[in-house]
This record gives structure tokens, sequence and C-alpha cells, in this order.
């Protein structure tokens, strides 16, 4: 079992005639995501790889084809908008991949998303996969292997690394939910950890945080309240120096708020094991598990 | 981004945020045209560089302060000239100091009252927040500490923007009444819809205040812009001053690259931000030291990975290199290939450590091999650090 995505999600692919947006909609078909159908305004009609029917709207994506998950490639000035547009068409779940969004038009599309019944993850997100069943985004396929710990992070990279430690040794992800490294975003942390503890395949978590806003912290203060689950954690950035953006647009330490030391110390005082390096997100877990 | 004094100047007069009336000059004779036209004899007349402290600065000439209080317009010629074209240093710039090339020259008030106004861009409200305080001219952190019941702050919604009724509510908060209501709730809507109008992700007025003459005014301003909505704003480009940063920074950021430099001896080149400040962390951890973050990206070409790698090896203070990566959809023969034609362009000074994972990951470490290049592999992340830090340690 998983979250989210698995092999009954139909995919739809806002910018798929784009360079990153075509490849990467490649690379989840042949994982074996059901992708059945493209939007790209002004392109309606045309047919991507043969196959999938291009749309100008997700209106008409979700009208025709029954899409119920978008993934947005749309450049950074237009991604806010496809965020809406697939939100108004009622799809169900958006991932948006897009990097480098203006913070402004995420604050404004959330204003925007308050009353529809739809999940976003991301911006600026690996994806989701389900191993075995859906890949929606640009993590590499081949690295997972279909299991019972859920993966949730704000980095791609980082996840990599979790998920390739924990394959290594034999432990397969349930799902692996990157929610993206900007300071406004979907899906948090605790939501991700929410739909684990609830998912009754998912029995072990590992939750990958790093510097910046106070997602870690929340998601600290429900797992102490409500998650029985083992879990295990890394928070990376304890060596960026404050007032520094690191690479991601939310990875900042600002007037003392969000530092990896708070962090760490309340996902502690939670019962979540804590991994030291990057190097033993897998071990802290499994030694968690025991 | 940061932007100098005069330019947050010239952005506040162009939205009708009020400040006392001034100009930038280049030469002393400009800057006595500036002040004849100014018709005041409370003149200021202030050095332009990023840094703080100011006032308490030196320049390396000898003259001492790069802000002054002077009379006459002739007074303000000269010392725009001991400025002009010198290097001044303060604690903010470290010894080498800065050099000035502009000085602003405007009206010097005399405050009755100096209070605190900032915007921001709130992650956990999701909106804006304004934050304002009766202490001005402080630093708002210590006043946060010592007396946080004498901070407000306003969520705004973003749909709607600032209403004139929470405007009046911080007037009120601010005990601006009377004759400084108006011009402090007009205030309060013109440096609204500048951050909004400009892509602000922080706007501080510290300290706004009140004068004998009822005004109410802008007297100094610090402006932070998101870097991710700069595409839609080439004014405020404009205002890039790479003369005030970190020119690995500047280097990097021509190709695309995330640089930022840090103190430490031990360059690490990493694909990702995530992994890039986990490499900077299990560094630290071994015993090491990082000299900077650097994030080449989920898609890095060859040309971007030897443009990094020059910056790396520019810095006079690294004694080794890390390269990390993870590859997902980039492909670990295609950074392998990289690697070595980057080592083959510039000549390598020092240790270089490499952790390849992922795709292609066997054909990668092949090339590598083939090399010959003296190139210290490592197995995982952990090894990673500890060979990096032990090469430097030799």
């Amino acid at each position: 079992m998983s979250i989210l995505v698995d092999k009954n999600t139909r995919l739809l692919v806002q910018g798929i005639t784009g360079k990153a947006g075509g490849f990467h909609a490649k690379q989840c078909a042949e994982y074996g995501t059901n992708v059945v159908a493209g939007v790209t305004p002004g392109r309606g009609g045309e047919t991507w790889e043969s196959k999938v029917p291009v749309f100008n709207t997700s209106h008409e994506a979700r009208e025709k084809t029954g899409c119920n998950a978008t993934m947005i490639f749309v450049p950074a000035p237009g991604a806010a908008d496809a965020i809406l547009e697939a939100a108004d068409a009622g799809i169900e779940l958006i991932i948006c991949i897009t990097e480098g969004i203006p913070v402004i038009d995420m604050m404004r599309a959330k204003v925007g998303l308050r009353d529809k019944k739809v999940r976003l993850i991301g911006p600026n997100c690996p994806g989701i996969i389900t191993p075995g069943q859906c890949k929606i985004g640009i993590m590499p396929g081949y690295i997972h292997k279909p299991g019972k710990v859920g993966v949730v992070s704000r980095s791609g990279t980082l996840t990599y690394e979790a998920v390739w430690q924990l394959t290594s040794r034999g432990l397969g992800q349930s799902t692996c939910i990157g929610i993206g490294g900007d300071p406004i975003n979907g899906t948090s942390h605790t939501d991700a950890v929410r739909m684990f503890n609830e998912d009754p395949d998912t029995e072990a978590i590992i939750l990958i945080g790093e510097i910046g806003g106070t997602g870690e912290e929340d998601a600290a203060a429900y797992i102490k309240e409500h998650v029985k689950k083992p879990v295990a954690a890394f928070i990376a950035g304890a060596t960026a120096p404050p007032g520094r953006r690191m690479g991601h647009a939310g990875a900042i330490v600002s007037g003392g708020k969000g530092t990896a030391a708070g962090k760490i110390a309340a996902l502690e005082a939670a019962g979540v094991g804590i991994a030291k390096t990057p190097a033993e997100m897998a071990d802290a877990l499994i030694k968690k598990m025991k | 981004m940061n932007i100098h004094e005069y330019q947050a100047k010239e952005l506040m007069q162009k939205f009708g945020v009020a400040t006392p009336p001034g100009a930038v000059a280049d030469t002393p004779e400009q800057a006595e045209a500036i002040a004849k036209s100014l018709n005041t004899s409370d003149l200021v007349i202030k050095a332009q560089i990023h840094a703080g402290g100011r006032g308490k600065g030196t320049f390396k000439n000898g003259f001492k302060s790069g802000v002054h209080l002077v009379k006459t317009p002739e007074e303000i010629k000269k010392v725009a000239a001991s400025m002009l074209g010198q290097t001044l240093v303060t604690v903010q710039t470290g010894p080498d100091g800065k050099l000035v090339s502009k000085v602003m020259v405007g009206v010097s008030k005399d405050p009755t009252r100096e209070l605190y106004l900032a915007i921001v861009l709130d992650r956990e409200a999701q909106a804006p927040v304004v934050i304002a305080s009766t202490k001005g001219g402080m630093n708002i952190e210590d006043v946060a500490h010592e007396t946080p019941e004498l901070i407000m702050h306003m969520k705004i919604d973003p749909a709607i923007g600032l209403q004139p009724y929470e405007a009046r509510k911080l007037a009120e908060y601010l005990d601006l009444k009377g004759p400084f209501l108006k011009p402090a709730c007009a205030i309060f809507h013109a440096l609204y819809n500048l951050f909004i109008s400009t892509d602000c992700s922080l706007v501080e007025i510290n300290p706004l205040v009140t004068t004998a003459q009822n005004e109410v005014l802008a007297l100094d301003a610090k402006f932070n812009f998101d870097d991710n909505a700069m595409f839609r704003h080439p004014e405020i480009l404009a205002y890039r001053d790479i003369t005030e940063e970190d020119p690995r920074e500047v280097e990097a950021s021509k190709f695309g690259l995330n640089y930022i430099g840090l103190d430490g001896n031990i360059a690490c080149l990493v694909n990702g931000a995530g992994l890039a400040m986990g490499t900077m962390d299990i560094i630290q951890y071994a015993g090491g030291k990082p000299a900077n973050f650097l994030d080449v990206g989920g898609g890095a070409t060859e040309q971007q990975v030897t443009e990094a790698f020059k910056i790396l090896v520019s810095d006079s203070n690294v004694k080794a290199i890390l390269v990390n990566i993870f590859g997902g959809i980039m492909k670990c023969d295609t950074i392998a290939q990289g690697i070595i034609n980057a080592v083959k362009a510039v000549s390598l000074p020092v240790p270089l450590v490499v952790r390849l994972e992922g795709t292609n990951v066997a054909a990668g470490k092949k090339l590598l091999q083939e090399s010959n290049l003296p190139i210290i592999a490592a197995d995982d992340l952990a090894d990673a650090a500890k060979k990096v830090v032990a090469a430097v340690k030799k």
C-alpha cells in the first residue's frame, strides 16, 4: 500500500511539450506510471509520443481523460497559474516540480486553493513515488524498492541518498514524497507524517529536513502526540551561515529562527532517532526499528 | 540582493514613501549642486557602500567617518572630495574596506520620535506581515528579546492587500494621531504598494520618524528582494552592484551555479542544495571546515563542472576538494567526464576526493580510474568526508 499515488493514478503532465516536461513524462511512463494526458496552451489536438493526447486546458484534459493527478513543468513565470488552473479543473493531486516561482505568486496561489479540495505537493520538489506502481517526478526510479518505509523530504538528492541507503540495506519504501525547498509550499512535513501514520502499510518513517522555517518543529509536535511508528530524521544545514539562502529559497536562518539545532532538539524530544550525518539516515531508522 | 541607500531612497520617492529630500552624486561638484538645490543649512552627506557602521568608520586616507552633518554647500563639496574615490573601513567591511564611488547628499532631519516599521513575507503566516514598534532606531531583534510587548505583528490578506482600517490601526498602535494620522497612513499604504509591486521579501524602515513640522518620514530603509521574481524587475536588477559582492559568488552566478563562500579550507562540489548542505555538515562532523556551499544543480553540464572547479581552485584557502554526486537523472559517467576535463583544464593544486553514487556509477568510476589522474576515490559519503579531512591534515 501507499499514500496519494498508486497504480490507479491517471497522470496529466502540464508542460508536456517542453524539453524537461517531455523528458520526465517519458521517464515516468517507462517506470509504469499511467500518463493519460498533456496540456500546453495552444498545442491542443497534438499527440505526444504518438499516444498521449495534448489539450489546451486542464479542464479539457480532466473531462476527456479523467486524469486525477498532474505533474507541472511549466516555467516559473507561469507555474502558479498552472497550479490554479489544475485546481479549478478539479484535479485532486497537483505535483509542481518547477523551481524558482516568485514567493508572492505562491502566496496568492495558496489563497486561490483555500476552498478547493485538492492537495498540492511542491513547488520546487522532486515529486512523489510509490515504488513499483507510480512515479511522478524527476527522481531516478531504479533506486527505489517496494516496501514499508515512508520518506518525506525538502530536498531531492538527500531523498535519493536516504532511499539508496534503505534499498541497499534491503528496506523498501511505501511512498517517498519530496515536499520541496521553497518557503511557501502545498504539503508540509506534518501533512506527510500524518498520512504515513494513518497508512496501515507504512511501518516506519524517515523525515529529512533542513534549516529555515518551523515545518520540522511542527512535525515533531505531531509525532510526539500521535505517532507510535519508528521515525528517524536528518536535518541539513547545521554548518550553514545565518542570513544566507542555501540554494533552496526556504533554506535560510533568519533572526535566530529555523536553526538545525532547534529542529534536532524538537525531534529528539519527540522520540525521533537522529542521524548525525546524511550517511547514517537508514541506520538511524534501523536502530529505532529494533 | 542588497541595494544602496540612495537606490532605496529613489525607490521610495518613486512610490511616494515620504523621505527627507536628497540625491546621489559621483563628483564633489555634483554634491555641491545638490546641496545648493536643497536650500537649507541642515545638510547631511553619506558615503554609499552596502556595509553598515559608516558613521564610525575611517577612510584609508585618514579622513574620519562616512557620515557628516554640515551647514553649507561648500562644506559638502569639501567632504565629498575627501570621500569619493577613497576606501572606507567599517566594522562590517573587514580590513580591506570598500571603495566609495558615490555619496548621498540630503536634508538632515531632527526627529521628535523614532519608530520602527517593517513588512516581511512571512512563511508561517504565508502572507505579508507588518511589524511595528514604538522602539525605533534600535536593533529589532534586541527589542523582540527585551520588550516583546512593544512589537505589533499584523498579518495582511494577500488577496486584498493592506486596508485603510488596518493602516489606522497601525497608526494608533504607534501613537501617530492628530496631524500625524494622515501622513502616517499614506506612508503605510505607499510602502505596502512598493513591497508588493517590486517583489520584496523584506522592507525595514528604521527609524520611521516624526518631526516638529508634523511630518512622518522614512529616515533609513533596508530592502531585500525575492531573487525568484527578478526576471520581471529589470529596474531592480539594474541596482545590483557587483563590486559589493564576493567575487567568487559573482563568477559562479554567471554560470548558473549556486555558490556561497565560507571560511573553511575544504571546498565541495555537490548536486542538489540539500545534499550540498549535508556534505558541509559531514565535513564538519569529520573534523574539517567547509570552504563553500556549491550546488551544481540537477542538470549540470561539463562546462558548468569545469567553471565550478576553476572557482574552487582559485580560492587560496582551499586545501582539498570533495566532489559528492548522487547521480539521478544526471549520469555518473557524464559527471566523471566533466571532472576529468576540468582537472585537465585547470591544473589541480590540491588533493581531490570523489564520491559517486547512482545512475551509471560503475562506468563513472571506471572513467576516473582509467584517467590516471590523482583522484582519491571514496566508497560512500562517510568515507569521502574522512578521506578529505585526512588529505587536508597531511
